[in-house]
């Protein structure tokens, strides 16, 4: 049976409940500090993909404009032009509001498609605004880390889902 | 699975409202990102004061890890090394007595070219180096390839500044924090360095492709072209970069374009020295006559 929010009546806390998924995702988006230094794009978009995460399992928690101050805050973990994830993310999260309203089947591997969809603009839009604002490198760079973002979802859902279970455990 | 009727909220005039207003603040956020992106176009140090605050809160996290990483990494390669140790042993030895026999050679030539300098009254610029720091991280993702230097404007770094390795120049600074700062590598997309030609001492341009290499242009029509090997070092032209410094080698030729490999790699480098601007020389002077 699964846990909905409103069983729970005031347990935990509010702030746990709403803490747990913001922190994960800046978190992720941090990931990109540890001290390696490299020459090309190695790291799938770490913060993106638990954000996406978190939207994708559970559609109640975030309104659309919250993927603005967690865009905001991984444009400036990450030292990419401020608005880029912004701007990409909100869109992101707007356009995976309508798919919603669309009476379909869902399933993981639906979710899939629309994080793959997601990956691919956020990881295409990065680099195109990157271009504009001060002439970015080689497109094909990108290749390697989208394909492995792609690749990273299913674990990083799966993720997503046992910080829940830990976040609305009494 | 049944689709998620999350957004179905029912009759509440409440809850509708503020799906509503949900959408509307997503909406006048993504105009807002647009507008933040079109500001860093054309003016790029507009968000330097909260870049720099930034860099300040997330380089004590790399400061902190970068001993367990590192001891990981060579923990590996030290085990690696042990294997293979006496052939490494023997071409180390072959390379020693190449290198002793080119160090003679080169202080030779050191001790003749001071002579010919000063027959020739020649000052070079000497400029101090600003603070010499360590490298503390990069960035992983995004096309933009960055480097965090654990120094900033407190130590007298300032945007613009180039950053040289022992082995040859590592980039420019681009933004600062007071105790951290963000180096733009020579490999990034956005990085153009005005090069030479060791061998034919012709004036070619480097210009970063993102993965690591940089691009050779010529900027002379019909010039000796290049080989495999040539060395590049800055040769100081329009300022910002000192002369002089190495920066790549060119390991392919293909036509008027070559691939050189930056020769300070950034993932083995530990230190860098931050130098300070070459002074750019003055616009010239636009063309005095008659205005029609």
């Amino acid at each position: 049976m699964a846990i909905i929010e409103s069983d729970l009546l005031g347990h935990p806390s509010r702030l746990r409940l709403q803490a747990i998924p913001v922190a994960s995702t800046m978190i992720g988006s941090a990931v990109t500090l540890l001290p390696f230094i490299s020459t090309a794009p190695v790291l799938p978009p770490l913060g993106l993909l638990m954000a996406l995460g978190w939207r994708l399992l559970r559609p109640e928690l975030w309104a659309a404009w919250v993927a603005l101050p967690l865009g905001l805050a991984d444009d400036l973990i990450t030292g990419t032009p401020p608005g880029t994830a912004m701007t990409l993310w909100t869109i992101s999260f707007l356009g995976i509001d309508l798919i919603d309203a669309r009476p379909m089947w869902r399933d993981h591997w639906m979710d899939w498609w629309i994080a793959c969809l997601v990956i691919l603009f956020c990881g295409f839009g990065q680099w195109a605004i990157g271009y504009f604002v001060s002439g970015g490198g080689a497109l094909w760079t990108m290749i390697a880390p989208t394909v492995l973002a792609i690749l990273c979802f299913p674990p990083i859902a799966r993720l997503c889902a046992l910080l829940d279970r830990w976040r609305l455990s009494k | 699975m049944a689709p998620p009727r999350h957004r179905d909220r029912g009759f509440s005039r409440r809850i509708q409202y503020g799906l509503f207003f949900g959408y509307v603040a997503a909406g006048i956020g993504v105009v807002a990102g647009i507008a933040l992106i079109l500001i860093a176009r054309f003016d790029p140090l507009a968000f330097e004061g909260i870049k720099g605050l930034a860099l300040d809160v997330t380089a004590p996290v790399t400061k902190l890890t970068r001993p367990i990483v590192r001891g990981g990494g060579s923990l590996a390669s030290d085990v690696g090394d042990y294997f293979g140790a006496v052939s490494e042993n023997k071409s180390l030895r072959k390379q020693l007595a190449d290198a002793q026999r080119g160090l003679v050679q080169a202080r030779v030539l050191a001790f003749e070219n001071a002579r010919l300098k000063r027959t020739l009254k020649l000052v070079g610029e000497q400029s101090q180096p600003i603070v010499a720091a360590r490298i503390v991280g990069s960035d992983l993702t995004g096309t933009r390839r960055f480097a965090t230097l654990a120094a900033g404007s407190a130590d007298g770094v300032a945007p613009g500044q180039p950053v040289r390795a022992a082995d040859g120049l590592v980039g420019r600074i681009a933004e600062v924090g007071a105790h951290a700062s963000r180096i733009v590598l020579i490999s990034d997309g956005g990085s153009a360095v005005p090069l030479r030609v060791v061998r034919t001492g012709e004036p070619v341009l480097g210009e970063g492709r993102g993965d690591g290499a940089i691009e050779v242009h010529s900027t002379v029509v019909g010039g000796a072209g290049f080989r495999r090997g040539d060395l590049l070092v800055t040769s100081g032209v329009g300022g910002v970069y000192p002369p002089d410094l190495p920066v790549a080698v060119v390991t392919s030729v293909s036509g008027e374009i070559a691939t050189g490999l930056p020769l300070a790699r950034p993932a083995r480098l530990d230190f860098a020295i931050v130098l300070p601007q070459a002074p750019v020389p003055p616009p010239v002077a636009p063309p005095q006559g008659h205005r029609r």
